[in-house]
């Protein structure tokens, strides 16, 4: 048996982990599942949170940036990104 | 005669970044369009390379130098001529870029079913903005003509409707596979999508039996976009304030106010509000009057001594 990374990648609402997701990936080190673009209407948790109650390990999160003067209206990416793994054994 | 868009239609437009025409080109232009382009049984194709070369050889879609005026892009009794001169589709133009568009590009995307791609799946093309980072308040307009009925398995072009006024470079948000809202084309043949420059797509995977066609066509304005749709329905209390948060009841869904505050599925709390101020600046760009507001978003953050 391998073990594999899976990384899933949550956008919530706002800088809080019990925030609702509004946007979200997977990538999946066994090569079990193949996800793309566009190939879910629903996002897999409702929260961040719920995405920990179902065993994913938060690595890494977005830090809170100051607004540089004169662009405090911008906008751009998406703000709030969370970075979460499983690792699994594999056979593959 | 040309049918100018409505100022709710421009509301919506500078709130979502698009308008959609379903099934608006008649059928004899979409069926000349197929045979100009020379659409053929897909068992007649060897492979995409191939079917790209034949149609490019075939010389019906022009190869025209950018900065050309759009009116003399393309030549007439020519479907895509016919189709710009529709009056719904010659009046969109006029409202969005004006009397005169330069032409930009143009490209037929083909996107081919899974038997073409051997033991690959067929994979939808990253979210991304077209071109680069742009930061003018001027915009562009692309039109996507989709020829033909494009069901949910020809993967249709994906976009985040209200993304238009996000300042990214081009593919640098491939990552976001999903976002909340997202549209997936599925239409009628004969159907047009306008978007802004600015809104996020990328096509999807046509796992059908057929060969998806998409014509996009990026046009620029050579004037000041300022009052060019049909302004006649501009409220005379357009520019009057109206009760905030406290509100007594429900709104008006077809306020223009109501319209540039309404939020998409995917805004961030906080961002949603920046969202907001900044398609009001857009609607004060394309009114050329730099006194309307909606909500007070502006009025409190301007009120300076």
């Amino acid at each position: 048996m391998k073990i594999r990374q899976q990384v899933m990648v949550l956008y919530l609402a706002s800088s809080a982990l019990d925030a609702p997701v509004v946007a979200w990936a997977f990538y999946d080190g066994t090569g079990k599942e193949h996800h793309m673009a566009g190939d879910q209407a629903m996002p897999p948790y409702k929260t961040g949170l719920h995405a920990l109650r179902d065993g994913w390990r938060l690595i890494q999160a977005s830090p809170l940036v100051s607004h540089e003067g004169g662009q405090e209206f911008r906008t751009d990416y998406l703000k709030y990104e969370f970075f979460f793994e499983k690792l699994v054994e594999t056979d593959q | 005669m040309m049918r100018l868009l409505s100022s709710t239609d421009m509301a919506h437009f500078a709130a979502r970044g698009f308008l959609r025409f379903d099934g608006i080109v008649p059928a004899d232009i979409n069926q000349q369009f197929l045979d100009e382009v020379g659409d053929v049984p897909v068992d007649e194709i060897a492979s995409p390379a191939e079917h790209y070369a034949r149609v490019m050889a075939r010389g019906s879609i022009p190869v025209i130098p950018a900065g050309q005026p759009l009116k003399q892009a393309y030549p007439e009794g020519g479907a895509v001529h016919r189709m710009l001169c529709l009056p719904e589709v010659a009046g969109a133009i006029r409202s969005l870029v004006g009397d005169n568009p330069g032409f930009d590009h143009h490209f037929l995307h083909i996107t081919f079913p899974p038997a073409f791609y051997g033991d690959d799946m067929p994979r939808a093309q990253h979210t991304h903005q077209d071109s680069t980072i742009d930061p003018r308040s001027a915009f562009d307009i692309q039109i996507m003509y989709f020829p033909h009925e494009v069901t949910a398995d020809m993967g249709g072009t994906r976009f985040v409707p209200g993304s238009h006024l996000r300042r990214v470079s081009e593919a640098a948000i491939s990552r976001y596979q999903n976002i909340a809202g997202q549209q997936h084309v599925v239409c009628p043949a004969g159907t047009l999508l306008i978007m802004h420059m600015g809104i996020w797509h990328g096509g999807g995977a046509n796992t059908s039996h057929r060969v998806r066609y998409m014509f996009k066509i990026r046009m620029y304005p050579t004037q000041r976009q300022a009052r060019l749709w049909d302004i006649s329905d501009l409220p005379d209390e357009h520019f009057q304030q109206r009760p905030i948060f406290w509100t007594g009841g429900a709104r008006d869904p077809g306020d223009i106010h109501t319209i540039l505050t309404q939020p998409e599925p995917w805004f961030e709390m906080d961002t949603s509000r920046l969202e907001y101020i900044n398609r009001i600046r857009f609607w004060r760009y394309l009114l050329g009057d730099e006194q309307f507001d909606a909500d007070f978003w502006l009025t409190r953050i301007e009120n300076e001594f």
